[in-house]
């Protein structure tokens, strides 16, 4: 066997914010590299928005009024962007899931013991299921145009709102960083660590108009960033909105939806990095 | 010291390797082989006492101490679905080297660890043996001039067991201080200059092999005899090659013994001068059992034992 011949090799020095956007990105591309290696989790995590949107929009469609507008497409043009705030809130599973894989494997463990920063591994994740949502709300776009949604209101507002429902996955995606580096195993990750995204979707706009709920239900709805996302998302696409309720964040969904998405990453990435550093998993 | 609720993992390790020599951590299931790598590696905070690695405190000064080391711990620990390559290329950038290095040292280590045919397969479709070579190789990309090792033959079969060998004692060669652990006397033996026999998150005895192995009361000649009724003129055979008393057991006789295979020679020898026939004569080496029931009085696999409560003493762990 021959012996390594290479000289010492030189450790690079740079400011520590520098060295995580550069570890981040490095976690980032080996989690998009998973994503391409098994096609199957990125299909099936497409199948089931999809058979949503076919559901609701022949199934339940005629059965649920828009308040304020009684065209044919009415409910197809309010459901989808519902589709796509629930559809990237659960952005979140993925980030919840896959670190609780990380941990198990012991893959965590060898990014602690290297020089890297630690924020950068949290960085990638988040970062890495963000982006994949890209994909995926194409791929519902699409979906959408087939089953009669358009876009109305121009195509800067379009892409305003699509920046929105991204900002919004990459702030679940560090809710679910914490939830993930709670979770003993990935099989209670699948589970238990998903749970809180399920009340979180359906007590919103997403698919029902919030002036149709029970009062004390309203204001839960009205604060959920979901409903303001997805409000947001609907004015910007110009789909129909429905009446809102004397709420202030449904007033100013853009607005709110920009400063909840700062305060819980705030919040989300300060809890999620403090836990990391101290996690161990075997 | 290290505990985990009330199981003390670690219970007074006090511990120091040269530079560029071989320490050998040798300890049953449960001993604190991976709890005492782990605090090293600054995986884990000590509960009390302080360990320092090249010179720095692994609790205070942990990113000076990560960017000394390379760590292959007990379990593989590399990305299933990225390729071997890109494993490399990975844990290269997040050592913070060059991008160019890390390119030419991942070939390089591919090379060297025999997987260049299988680079650029994800890692998920490696065998067992495949994924450890792996494994290490991830942890060479930065040159460290400390490489610990939790139990890196577990599992390999005997030919991959070599070629590791072969890489740890290149390594070695090179000025690498290796701090390994293993459940294998023999392995620490071929490796390590200096073995360290921990239990119960204690240290309890620490030497060279051959020191260790005379506390042990080195090898031992076993024969079983044909014809049991000749047992007496076999006894009497074997004590004139032994250095200690014969054991008896139904048609067994075994005896401790110096001087390698003479011994087994000078045995057949005396056998064959009084006509007795046996149907199998083996020099035993010691055994981690042998260890174990000769310096704790309790088995090896004995595990039960490890994970009982302790209270009151602190332990200090240094490097
Ligand atoms: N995270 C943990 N929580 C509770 N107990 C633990 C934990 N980690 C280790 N222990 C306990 O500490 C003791 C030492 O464990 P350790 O893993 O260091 O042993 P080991 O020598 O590496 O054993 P093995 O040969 O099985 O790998 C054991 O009794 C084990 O049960
Ligand atoms: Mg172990």
């Amino acid at each position: 066997m021959a012996t390594l011949t290479m000289g010492t090799p030189q450790m690079m020095r740079r400011p520590l914010l520098g060295w995580t956007i550069h570890d981040g990105l490095v976690v980032a591309r080996r989690n998009l590299i998973q994503t391409v290696r098994i096609p199957e989790m990125l299909f099936f995590s497409l199948v089931q928005p999809v058979i949503f949107v076919l559901l609701f929009a022949y199934v339940f469609g005629g059965a649920i009024p828009i308040p304020g507008d009684a065209g044919a497409d009415a409910y197809r043009n309010y459901l989808m962007p519902g589709i796509f705030g629930q559809t990237v809130a659960f952005a979140a599973a993925a980030s919840t899931v896959g670190l609780a894989e990380d941990m198990h494997k012991g893959i965590i463990d060898r990014f602690r013991a290297l020089p890297m920063s630690p924020p950068a591994v949290l960085v990638g994740r988040t970062l890495a299921d963000a982006v994949r949502q890209i994909l995926v709300l194409f791929v519902l776009s699409i979906t959408g145009f087939i089953v009669g949604w358009r876009i109305s209101n121009g195509l800067l507002p379009a892409i305003g709102a699509y920046a929105l429902l991204l900002l919004f996955a990459y702030t679940v995606a560090w809710i679910g960083s914490w939830v993930g580096l709670h979770m003993p195993n990935p099989e209670t990750a699948n589970t238990a660590g998903l749970a809180w995204l399920f009340p979180l979707t359906f007590l919103s706009n997403a698919f029902v108009p919030i002036s149709s709920m029970p009062t004390w239900l309203q204001a839960f709805a009205a604060y959920n960033p979901v409903s303001t996302v997805v409000l947001a998302s609907r004015e910007l696409f110009g789909n129909p909105t429905g009446i809102q309720p004397d709420y202030w964040p449904l007033q100013h969904a853009s607005l709110y939806t920009l400063i909840s998405c700062a305060v819980l990453i705030a919040i989300f990435a300060t809890l999620a990095v403090r836990k990391y550093t101290r996690t161990t998993s075997r | 010291m290290r505990t985990f609720g009330d199981v003390r993992a670690l219970d007074g390790i006090d511990l120091t390797v040269e530079r560029g020599q071989v320490v050998g951590l040798l300890g049953p299931n449960g001993a604190g082989k991976t709890t005492t790598v782990r605090i090293l590696s600054t995986l884990l905070a000590p509960t009390s006492g302080r360990a320092t690695v090249a010179g720095f405190d692994v609790v205070k000064q942990a990113d000076e101490v990560r960017r000394s080391i390379g760590l292959t711990g007990q379990y593989a620990a590399i990305d299933e679905y990225l390729t071997g390559r890109e494993n490399l290329r990975m844990f290269g950038g997040l050592y913070h080297l060059s991008p160019k290095y890390v390119k030419e040292r991942s070939e390089e280590l591919l090379d060297w660890f025999d997987l260049s045919d299988a680079a650029d397969r994800p890692a998920k479709t490696y065998s067992g043996g495949m994924r450890r070579r792996l494994d290490l190789a991830a942890s060479l990309v930065a040159q460290p001039s400390i490489l610990f090792l939790d139990e890196p033959t577990t599992g390999l079969d005997p030919r991959s067991r070599l070629g590791l060998w072969d890489v740890i004692n290149n390594l070695v060669a090179q000025g690498t201080t290796v701090l390994l652990t293993t459940q294998y006397l023999e392995e620490a033996d071929q490796l390590a200059q200096d073995i360290v026999v921990i239990d119960h998150g204690r240290v309890i005895a620490h030497g060279t092999s051959e020191q260790l192995k005379d506390q042990i009361g080195g090898d031992r000649i076993e024969i079983h005899v044909t014809d049991s009724s000749r047992i007496d003129d076999a006894v009497r055979a074997v004590r004139s090659v032994s250095t200690g008393e014969p054991l008896v057991e139904d048609s067994r006789v075994s005896a401790p013994v110096t001087g390698g295979s003479t011994v087994l020679v000078n045995a057949i020898r005396a056998l064959d001068a009084d006509g007795i026939e046996v149907s199998d004569l083996v020099l035993r080496r010691p055994t981690l059992d042998d260890v174990f029931m000769s310096l704790t009085g309790h088995a090896a696999e004995d595990e039960t034992t490890a994970a009982k409560p302790t209270k009151g003493r602190r332990g200090r762990g240094s490097k």
